[in-house]
């Protein structure tokens, strides 16, 4: 298929369908309500269903109870949306069922503002529900990976049996970029006869399947949550993704940086090259399971002095650069937080700051 | 002779975790009956509410999934509207949907969402521990009312069928007892049009049923029911609200 110029928030839309995602549920907010306003008039072309909720709490219910018929199913919000949807995720890990998750990020906390942000790191890495669980976070850094990983979100959904989600800045959302989609995802058949409940007849049992999250006796939780435990150390042996920028060369810093935040980081790098000095970069593609071991190595590479931790919140994905460093290097933390993206001459400075 | 009397297919062979008089039993035969005669048991997928009844699934032999408090109408939106084949309802009490989850009730019952609902009233909530719901009666001693409920601090009791039914979308809303055998053969006539309604592709529906909690309630089995037919049933008219065959009138 040729490229197209799509907005993000549209294109991501555009993605699930391509996937052979065919429902949606969502609640408006600024600033990926075009996902939504895409998806109401393209989803009944197809045969698919659209609904708008009542609010963000109830549609994070009708995912869960879409998700556990074993359909695919998906929503889109942005920052204190996904606050609200957080308690449905909990649930909705807890009973295994695979749904895809997309924050546009704006900036917190409380109504915060609406521009860009990733102040919800740890709200999608550490857990913004209750309980032990993980989501498995995918950061795009372009319109086009916002699309690659939307579609490739649905068969990690079904691997997993977890919710998945797709973890963007508000640029990821509203701008616009040439973007080629893949024909369709490429996915084992999904085993949901095993666990969803749809219906007896559907899949010719004579037993009743069953979803649940209450487990009143201590040893079955326990059981419960080592068995989910299992998953997120599977994600973190078989998921890891990032990409290695400017590392072959002799880096005195070493840039962690993911989304848009890294394709400033991009820019300050090449500035640096023309005159003479090397700075290396890690971005994660995803942030759980986070590519502890390559930022390490990275660090631990002679002639690396420093490490920075460059984010659009006040330090969050720090902790995760800070765990992986393990104290060999010094790390520190430059970003903004108020819905300006730091520009290449902001983050030059911040590098220059570390090699005085 | 064939059997005259039997444990309804759809109903599994396990005792009950619940208190001795309690109703939800009755509730459960009923919709299980319903669905046996309906012959729908294969395509449907019920609901459980967080309560009493959370655990309900294990009274029943079908596809069931267990809903957050008062989220139960959000989950059988997701089902229905994805698999619009399947038979979806939701088996809530008075703490879960007329409390905490108002909201989800209000909101799929207005958008005529093709499920249906039980709805079981006893004026307190059960599992916590007798606290006050908001369709605990006035002056009615609760676990949070001690002195009983003063309505000028915490309201009047919520009639949820006339709620609903004031809504121009539903199609059957009624309320019925599980008091008296007259009462239980209402009420299971009344769930079994709900379902069928369902099954004829005809929007929301839900019964309410006014039920006992003899534990939470401090009385016997038979004072509680008689509690229920004294005080609850002046203030919960008994009576269908809204009906498809009524619109078409």
């Amino acid at each position: 298929m040729a490229k197209v110029l799509m907005k993000g928030n549209e294109a991501i839309g555009e993605a699930a369908i391509r996937a052979g995602c065919l429902n949606y549920f969502a609640y408006p907010i600024t600033p990926q309500s075009e996902v939504a306003e895409y998806l109401s008039r393209r989803l009944p072309e197809v045969g698919g269903t659209f609904l708008q909720g009542e609010s963000e709490v109830a549609v994070s219910y009708m995912i869960f109870g879409a998700a556990a018929t074993g359909e695919r199913v998906f929503t889109t919000s942005s920052s204190p949306g996904i606050s609200l949807m957080s308690e449905g995720i909990s649930y909705i890990t807890a009973a295994q069922c695979p749904a895809v998750f997309v924050n546009i990020m704006r900036g917190g906390p409380g109504l915060g503002g609406i521009l860009p942000s990733q102040a919800d790191y740890f709200q999608s890495v550490k857990g913004g529900g209750h309980g032990d669980y993980r989501l498995l976070v995918m950061a795009p850094a372009s319109v086009q990976e916002a699309v690659e990983m939307m579609m490739e979100a649905f068969a990690l959904a079904e691997k997993y049996t977890n919710p998945v989600m797709i973890l963007g800045d508000g640029l990821i959302g509203q701008m616009m970029e040439p973007v080629e989609f893949p024909d369709e995802l490429k996915a084992p058949p999904s085993n949901k006869d095993a666990w969803a409940t749809n219906g007896m007849g559907t899949r010719n049992s004579k037993e009743r399947n069953l979803v649940k999250t209450l487990y009143l006796v201590p040893e079955e939780l326990n059981a419960h949550n080592l068995k989910l435990r299992d998953k997120y150390r599977q994600m973190e042996r078989d998921e890891v993704r990032f990409e290695p920028y400017n590392l072959d060369c002799d880096y005195k810093v070493l840039i962690v940086s993911y989304g848009t935040m890294s394709r400033v980081c991009r820019t300050a790098i090449d500035n640096f090259s023309e005159k003479g000095i090397d700075v290396g970069m890690i971005r994660p593609q995803t942030l759980f399971p986070f590519p502890l071991e390559a930022v390490y190595q990275a660090a631990a590479r002679q002639g690396c002095q420093a490490v920075l931790s460059v984010e659009m919140n006040m330090g969050q994905m720090l902790e995760d650069v800070e765990r992986a460093v393990k104290g060999k290097r010094p790390v520190s933390w430059y970003g903004k937080c108020g819905g300006e993206v730091p520009t290449p001459e902001e983050v030059m400075e911040a590098v220059e700051n570390l090699m005085q | 002779m064939g059997k005259a009397f039997q444990r309804p297919e759809a109903l599994a062979e396990n005792h009950t975790h619940y208190c001795p008089g309690c109703t939800h039993g009755i509730a459960h035969r009923l919709v299980a009956e319903v669905i046996d005669e309906l012959g729908i048991r294969d395509r449907t997928v019920g609901i459980a509410p967080v309560g009493c009844a959370v655990m309900c699934y294990n009274y029943f032999t079908f596809d069931f999934q267990e809903a957050a408090h008062g989220r139960a109408p959000a989950m059988a939106t997701g089902i229905k509207r994805v698999r619009p084949d399947l038979i979806v309802f939701t088996y809530q009490g008075d703490g879960d949907l007329a409390s905490i989850g108002m909201s989800e009730i209000v909101h799929a019952a207005n958008r005529g969402e093709k499920f249906t609902t039980i709805f079981i009233n006893n004026a307190v909530y059960g599992m916590t521990g007798g606290q006050m719901a908001p369709t605990t009666l006035p002056d009615q001693r609760t676990t949070t009312s001690p002195f009983g409920r003063k309505v000028l601090d915490t309201g009047m009791p919520v009639k949820v069928a006339e709620l609903l039914a004031a809504l121009q979308t539903p199609a059957f809303i009624t309320r019925e007892a599980l008091i008296k055998p007259k009462h239980i053969n209402k009420a299971k006539k009344a769930i079994k049009r709900a379902f069928t309604y369902q099954m004829e592709d005809t929007c929301f529906s839900l019964v309410e049923l006014v039920s006992t909690c003899p534990t939470n309630w401090g009385m016997t089995p038979l004072e509680a029911l008689k509690w229920a037919e004294e005080k609850m049933l002046p203030y919960y008219e008994l009576g269908e609200l809204k009906s498809p065959e009524q619109a078409g009138r």
